[in-house]
C-alpha cells in the first residue's frame, strides 16, 4: 500500500491530509514507529488518531495526559478491593499464603489502563496519547519502555509483551520541551494550519451541502483572520463552526450584514482580547477582502 | 576530516548515499545516530524512493525531531541530494522568526546554541567616549554602552561560593506544593492501598499497619534574569556573583542579562572553571552598563524563551531597579504575558532598600500588580534573607 492509497481512505473518511502527514503516517504505519505529531492547537492532530482508527477498522485507544499523570492511572492498577476480599476469603478456607500471594498477583487481579490494554489486544488498536507536553518528565520516562519495546514490566507478575504492536500516536501542542530521548523513538511531523486548497477540501468534506461561493468567503476569512496577531489563532475546528453558524443563519454571503458577521465570530475568537481587537471594522474589511 | 556535503557520485549504492546524508545532517547539527540511519534506510524501501518529493518527505519524518529541524531539512536535502555533483556555496535559508511559538528546544534555527550569540563591538567611531562607570546615577538612559567590561574584575570566587550557598538555600525553600503524584511517607493524607495489600498477606488479609503516601514537595526551576545597565553597575557584583552561584549549585536553574538587549548565559555560566565562566559571560553582556530597556526585554524574553523554560513549575526571578527607558505598557503587557505561562514572578529591586524608596519609577508601578514578590536585595545577605518569604509563595 503506498502512502496515496492511505491518503484516499483517510479522505473517505472526512480527513484530508497533507502530502507531508500521509507519507509520515504510511511509514508509522510500515515501519511500526510511534508518530509525534506536533503543531498549534486545532490543525487536526488528534483528529487523524481517530480517523485512523476508523479506516483501519480497530480499537482507538486514548490517554489523555495531564501534570501529574501517574503510572497508577496511564498503565496498570492492582484491584485492592478484590485482593482484600481474596485474602479474607482465603484465611477463612485456610489456604496457604504462597498460594493466595500467587493468586491475587495474577492477571484477573489487575486493571487495565489505556498503555497496558493498548499493547495486550488481538488486533494492532491505534494508541493516541494525546498532549505529551502536559505530562511530566517522569510520565515521558515511563512511555519510552513501551514505546521501544512494546512491553510493560510489573514487579509482581514480571513483564508482559505486546500480542500486537499498536499504532501509536503521540501529540504534541508545545508547550513544554519534550526529551531527545523520546523524539529519537518516534518518527515526527510537524502539522502547520492549513493551505487554502487543503481546508476548502477539508470543509467540502465535512460540509458537503455548503455552497461554493460561502465556502470560498469562509476559507478566504479565516485564512486572513490567521494573518492577525491574536492570541489564539483559529484552528480547523473552529472554522468548521463557524461554517456550520453561518449556514444555520441562512448567510449566502459573509460581506452582507456586517453584525451577523461579527455575531458568529464568537465561534472563532476565543479570547476577550481577540474578540475587542476583531472590531466589526476589521471584520468587515477581512471578509471585504477575502470575497 | 572533511565534511560530507553532497550526493558523492563514486559511492557504491544507496546505503553509502543514505548514511552519508546521515552524516552531512550530522555535521549540520541534527542530533542523528546509527539508529536513524537504519531506519532511514528501512523508510526508503517502504516508499517510492524514485521519486524526489517522496523520499524527501520519508527522510524528513525519520531525520527530524522538532519544527526548527524540519524547516532546515528542505534545504539540507537539496543540498546533498540535488546539486548534480556541483560545488556550491551552502547557503541554508533563516526563518526570519528563529523560534517557533509551537516547538521547544535549545537550538534556535540556525542549529546553534541560542547563548552565543554576543560579538565583541568596537568602541563606537564618533570619538566621544561611551564608558559610563557607574556612578550611581539614577537615570535610566538609551544609550548602548559600545565599551566592554570584564566582569572578571568585578565578581571575585569567594563570593561565588559564598553565592553558591544562598542559591542553594533559596532553591530549598521554593517548593511547589501541588504534586499528583503520591510516595509512601509516614505521615501521609491516603493510604498506600499496593504497600497495604503485601503486608496484610502476613497477618491474613487483616490490614494491621495501614501504610501512608503524601504529595511530596516538587522542587521549582528558578530562572534568573538580570539587569545589567548603567544604573544597577553597582549592584551588579552582587547580581553576577548569585547568577554564578545559582548555575553552580541548581542544575535546571536558567539565566539571561538584560540591558538593551537579552543574553542567554546559562551555557556559559555553567563552565566548570568558575572564572571562565565569568570571562565567558562578559564576552557575552556586551554592552554591560549602557541603557536599559527591560520592558522590550522582558518581552523578547516571554515570547522566545519562556516558551521553552518556563512552566508551571518555574520560578521568574528579576533582578532589576526598574529604570525602563521603554514606556510602561511594554512592561506590562510582557510581564502579563509571561505570568500566562503559569510561573511565579518575583521582583528584587536593590532600590526598595533605601529609605523611603516608593516605586514610582513609571516601569515599577506597572509592574507591580502583576509580581507575586517585590522585595529588597542589595546584598548577598539580603538574598538569603528571603529564603522565609520564598516559602510562602
Amino acid at each position: 500500500m503506498s502512502y496515496n492509497a492511505l491518503q484516499s481512505d483517510l479522505a473517505k473518511q472526512g480527513y484530508v491530509a497533507s502530502d507531508d502527514l500521509a507519507v509520515a503516517l504510511h511509514l508509522a504505519l510500515s515501519l511500526e514507529r510511534p508518530l509525534l505529531l506536533e503543531g498549534a492547537a486545532g490543525v487536526g492532530k488528534t483528529d487523524v488518531a481517530r480517523t485512523l482508527s476508523v479506516v483501519r477498522d480497530t480499537r482507538l485507544i486514548r490517554l489523555q495526559c495531564y501534570e501529574g499523570l501517574d503510572a497508577a492511572q496511564a498503565i496498570y492498577e492492582w484491584n485492592y478491593q478484590r485482593q482484600l476480599l481474596t485474602i479474607r476469603a482465603a484465611a477463612e478456607d485456610g489456604e496457604t499464603g504462597k498460594a493466595v500471594e500467587q493468586r491475587i498477583f495474577s492477571r484477573e487481579f489487575l486493571l487495565e489502563r489505556p498503555l497496558l490494554a493498548a499493547i495486550t489486544q488481538d488486533t494492532p488498536p491505534v494508541l493516541l496519547i494525546d498532549e505529551i507536553d502536559r505530562a511530566d518528565e517522569e510520565f515521558e520516562a515511563y512511555l519510552l519502555e513501551i514505546l521501544s519495546d512494546y512491553q510493560v514490566s510489573i514487579p509482581e507478575l514480571g513483564t508482559i509483551t505486546a500480542k500486537s504492536k499498536p499504532i501509536v500516536i503521540l501529540t504534541s501542542n508545545g508547550t513544554r520541551d519534550l526529551s531527545d530521548a523520546l523524539r529519537r523513538r518516534c518518527l515526527y511531523t510537524y502539522v502547520d494550519y492549513p493551505s487554502r486548497e487543503t481546508e476548502l477540501a477539508i470543509l467540502k468534506a465535512r460540509r458537503p451541502d455548503i455552497e461554493a461561493q460561502l465556502a470560498a468567503q469562509i476559507i478566504g476569512f479565516v485564512q486572513k483572520l490567521r494573518e492577525e496577531t491574536l492570541e489564539k489563532t483559529p484552528g480547523i475546528a473552529e472554522m468548521l463552526d463557524f461554517a456550520a453558524a453561518l449556514m444555520g443563519l441562512g448567510i449566502a454571503d459573509l460581506t452582507d450584514d456586517p453584525t451577523i458577521l461579527q455575531s458568529t465570530l464568537t465561534t472563532l475568537l476565543k479570547t476577550q482580547s481577540d474578540q475587542a481587537q476583531i472590531t466589526p471594522e476589521v471584520a468587515g474589511r477581512i471578509a471585504g477582502r477575502a470575497a | 576530516m572533511s565534511r560530507v556535503t553532497r550526493f558523492a557520485g563514486r559511492d557504491p549504492g544507496p546505503a553509502a548515499r543514505v548514511t552519508g546524508f546521515i552524516a552531512h545532517l550530522r555535521s549540520n547539527g541534527l542530533r542523528l545516530g546509527v539508529a536513524e540511519a537504519e531506519t532511514a534506510l528501512a523508510a526508503i524501501t517502504e516508499i517510492a524512493a524514485i521519486s524526489p518529493d517522496e523520499s524527501r518527505r520519508a527522510l524528513r519524518a525519520v531525520c527530524t525531531g522538532c519544527k526548527e529541524e524540519a524547516v532546515r531539512f528542505d534545504a539540507l536535502f537539496d543540498s546533498y541530494w540535488m546539486d548534480a555533483g556541483r560545488v556550491k556555496q551552502k547557503v541554508i535559508k533563516n526563518k526570519s522568526s528563529t523560534i517557533s511559538e509551537d516547538v521547544h528546544s535549545s537550538r534556535d534555527a540556525k542549529g546553534q546554541d541560542s547563548s552565543g550569540a554576543g560579538s565583541a563591538n568596537a568602541p563606537d567611531d564618533t570619538g566621544g567616549d561611551a564608558e559610563s562607570d557607574g556612578t550611581g546615577k539614577l537615570i535610566s538612559s538609551e544609550i548602548r554602552n559600545l565599551s566592554r567590561k570584564d566582569l572578571r574584575d568585578m565578581v571575585r570566587p569567594h563570593e561565588i561560593a559564598t553565592a553558591e550557598l544562598v542559591a542553594r538555600r533559596i532553591g530549598a525553600a521554593l517548593r511547589d506544593k501541588r504534586s499528583r503524584r503520591r510516595r509512601t511517607a509516614r505521615k501521609g493524607d491516603r493510604l498506600h492501598f499496593r504497600k497495604i495489600i503485601r503486608h496484610s498477606l502476613a497477618t491474613g488479609g487483616e490490614p494491621i499497619r495501614l501504610l501512608r503516601k503524601h504529595r511530596p514537595d516538587r522542587t521549582r526551576k528558578i530562572v534568573a534574569l538580570c539587569d545589567v545597565s548603567g544604573s544597577m553597575t553597582v549592584y551588579a557584583q552582587v547580581f553576577l556573583a548569585f547568577l554564578a552561584g545559582l548555575m553552580r549549585a541548581d542544575t535546571h536553574a536558567d539565566a539571561y542579562l538584560f540591558h538593551t538587549r537579552l543574553v542567554r548565559i546559562t551555557e556559559a555560566l555553567r563552565d566548570k572553571d568558575t572564572m571562565r565562566a565569568i570571562g565567558r559571560m562578559s564576552l557575552m553582556a556586551d554592552g554591560f552598563g549602557g541603557g536599559s530597556k527591560i520592558g522590550p526585554s522582558l518581552a523578547r524574553f516571554a515570547d522566545t524563551y519562556a516558551k521553552r523554560f518556563v512552566d508551571g513549575r518555574s520560578v521568574v526571578l528579576i533582578l532589576s531597579d526598574g529604570y525602563d527607558t521603554a514606556p510602561p505598557e511594554a512592561l506590562a503587557n510582557a510581564l502579563a504575558k509571561l505570568k500566562k505561562r503559569g510561573c511565579k514572578v518575583i521582583w528584587l529591586n536593590p532600590l526598595k532598600g533605601w529609605d523611603g524608596y516608593a516605586p514610582i519609577a513609571a516601569g515599577m508601578a506597572a509592574a507591580l500588580p502583576r509580581l507575586d514578590l517585590f522585595a529588597a536585595a542589595n546584598t548577598l545577605g539580603d538574598l538569603a534573607a528571603l529564603e522565609a518569604e520564598l516559602t510562602k509563595l
